[in-house]
Formats: structure tokens, C-alpha cells, sequence
């Protein structure tokens, strides 16, 4: 924004159903401190319309099968950071506070996730919307972790024509919002995904570690450090330390296609 | 993978490092052996020594077949 000026940067706040309202409020604090033309677009009767909730809570109850609105859901991430395969569980809360959850089986996986996926693509057809109508540029903001393991939707929040800050470490970004000044709320916010209803960390439902120490795992991988060194650093078992790198290799394989352009059947060398 | 050659996958190679199976693909793969051969696979069970390579699920299902 200090590089264009703030009258040729224009703010996109797109709650839905499942958004926390902190999200909304951290939205306008930095649009209102960065002084920039915005919009709010609530897309939930858009993601209602496409049926993204109704696919999403077929799936849940095919589960559980009394799972309804008013009860409040999420996916998370297991096995990992154990050693295991990773695998997927779903985790629902009934009215009265009930937590119940199960392992995923690959149907109702599949089907909720791509429902879910709904609202990181309806956002980026309304930013691509007003990137058109403005004559402007999408800005991605995955970080390093996100853009390094694949933590993004194809087509959806993973698509952009300027990424700034995929170089840097999560834990450089918040060190940046603290020296560019920007509010409290954001430089101490939690990373969240957001996008379930249910409060949901994005070590929970992707990562092995808090981020902090997933950070630090990434850095030790990339600079060739030994599990044992890590492990040291984080304070955990060698053998923890290791199932994190491969753990962290096993993101790099699965995710790789997610970066990677169409495949085309012969190359089209002129362009 | 993109092959009718049974030689490019030996029975006993790792699918994690063949970069063959990632996480939705253990699930495609529990899938599989659930529907096939009607067992039930553990959450405790979702480890590389159970289902890493051609012969481990082999001898997985063959052990959760004689407990049933």
C-alpha cells in the first residue's frame, strides 16, 4: 500500500456464515487504518445459492446423522506429527455443547472439502470482479509456511497475480505488522482457517506444530539441520523432530500439483 | 501412476517415497480394503508398517482377516 498510495489499493471484506465476527472487525481496522476505499459483500446467500452448506451437511450426516444447522462443526488434521499417516477427523458440537467426533472416511471428506472450497473461490471471483472493473491487480498474502506446504485452494486464495510475502516466514509477517504499526488486534491475532464453524487453528486443521515452532521446523529443514538439532530447539523428541520433517516432505509431495500449471498434451512453445 | 507395467511398482517399495500416496490417497486406500475385504482399519493402524508398500497391506489385511 506504502508503494501505490493508498487511492489505488481498494479492500475486499467478504464474511459468510461460518466467519468469525473478529474477522470482520480486524478487516475494517485495517482498512480504516490504511485509509483505502473498501467493500463489505456478505457472500453467504451466494455460497447458499450453489449449495456449498447443503453438500457440506449431507456430508456431515452422512456421519452424524443428527447433525443440523444449528450445531456447529470442523475438520482436523491427525497422525502426522505421530508418525502416522495423516488423516482427516470430523468434529461436531450440538446445541447443548456435546463434542463428538469420528474419522473421516473418503466420500464425506472429499464432498465437504470441495464444498468448503466454495467460499475461498467465490471471494476470488469477487476480488477478480473488482480487479477488472478497477484495472488493478490481485494481491495473494500466503506466507511461506501456507505457500511452501500447499496450505491454499486451488483457483481460490492460492490464485493471484502478485503473492509479496510467500518468502516469509509466519513469523516474520507478524514481526512486518509490527513495524509498519498496523493495529494490535491484527499483529496478535491467532491463525485461524475460518472457514468451519467451529473455532479451528491452522496447526489443528493442517500443520503439525503451532506456528511459532512450525516456522522454525521449516527454517531447520530448508537450512539442512539435523531432527536432532531441532529437536532441542522445540523441546521435543528426536523422533517427534523427524516425523515434522517428513511430515513436512509429505505436504511438499501431496500439494505440488496445487502450484502447478495445466497439463497440456503438447507444448505450445510460442507463448 | 501412469503405467500398465506391474515392474514399475515392486511389491515391496515404500509408496510414501515413490511419492505414490499422499493423505487423500491413504484414504482411498482404507477405503479400498474396508469395502474389499470388510474389515475395519483403526486409527492406531495408520502407520507405514501396515500399509507402506504392496506386501505390508498384504500382510495387514491378512492379520486383521484372522482376527475377525
Amino acid at each position: 500500500m506504502q508503494a501505490l498510495g493508498a487511492g489505488k489499493v481498494f479492500g475486499l471484506l467478504l464474511p459468510e456464515r461460518d466467519s468469525s465476527p473478529e474477522s470482520l472487525e480486524r478487516g475494517r481496522a485495517l482498512v480504516d487504518y490504511l485509509g483505502i476505499d473498501h467493500d463489505v459483500q456478505d457472500i453467504a446467500p451466494t455460497l447458499a445459492a450453489l449449495g456449498c452448506y447443503r453438500w457440506r451437511d449431507d456430508a456431515i450426516r452422512s456421519v452424524f446423522p443428527h447433525y443440523d444447522e444449528t450445531w456447529r462443526s470442523k475438520i482436523a488434521i491427525a497422525g502426522g506429527d505421530k508418525g502416522r499417516f495423516n488423516h482427516f477427523r470430523l468434529v461436531v458440537e450440538d446445541p447443548q455443547g456435546r463434542v463428538a467426533e469420528q474419522r473421516l472416511g473418503l466420500q464425506p471428506y472429499l464432498q465437504i472439502v470441495a464444498a468448503t472450497n466454495y467460499k475461498q473461490r467465490i471471494r476470488k471471483t469477487i476480488e477478480y470482479f473488482h480487479a477488472d472493473r478497477l484495472n488493478y491487480a490481485v494481491v495473494g498474502t500466503p506466507n511461506r509456511l501456507e505457500y511452501d506446504q500447499g496450505f491454499f485452494v486451488k483457483n481460490g486464495d492460492g490464485s493471484a497475480d502478485v503473492k509479496p510475502i510467500a518468502h516469509l516466514y509466519k513469523t516474520q509477517v507478524y514481526a512486518l505488522g509490527r513495524h509498519l504499526g498496523l493495529p494490535s488486534s491484527i499483529c496478535q491475532a491467532v491463525p485461524t482457517t475460518d472457514t468451519y464453524s467451529l473455532p479451528q487453528g491452522q496447526d489443528e486443521f493442517y500443520f503439525a506444530l503451532p506456528y511459532q515452532q512450525m516456522d522454525l521446523a521449516l527454517w531447520a529443514y530448508n537450512h539442512h539441520l539435523t531432527a536432532a538439532e531441532l529437536a532441542e530447539t522445540l523441546d521435543i523428541s528426536v523422533e517427534q523432530a523427524q516425523w515434522v520433517f517428513d511430515d513436512i516432505e509429505a505436504k511438499r509431495r501431496a500439494t505440488s500439483y496445487l502450484h502447478q500449471k495445466a497439463v497440456l498434451l503438447s507444448s505450445v512453445s510460442e507463448v | 501412476m501412469f503405467t500398465d507395467d506391474p515392474a514399475a511398482l515392486a511389491d515391496d517399495d515404500s509408496f510414501l517415497e515413490q511419492g505414490i500416496i499422499d493423505s487423500t490417497g491413504i484414504m482411498e486406500v482404507i477405503f479400498f480394503l474396508e469395502e474389499e475385504f470388510g474389515i475395519r482399519v483403526d486409527d492406531d493402524e495408520l502407520i507405514p508398517e501396515n500399509l507402506d508398500s504392496v506386501n505390508r497391506i498384504a500382510r495387514f489385511v491378512q492379520r486383521k482377516r484372522v482376527a475377525a
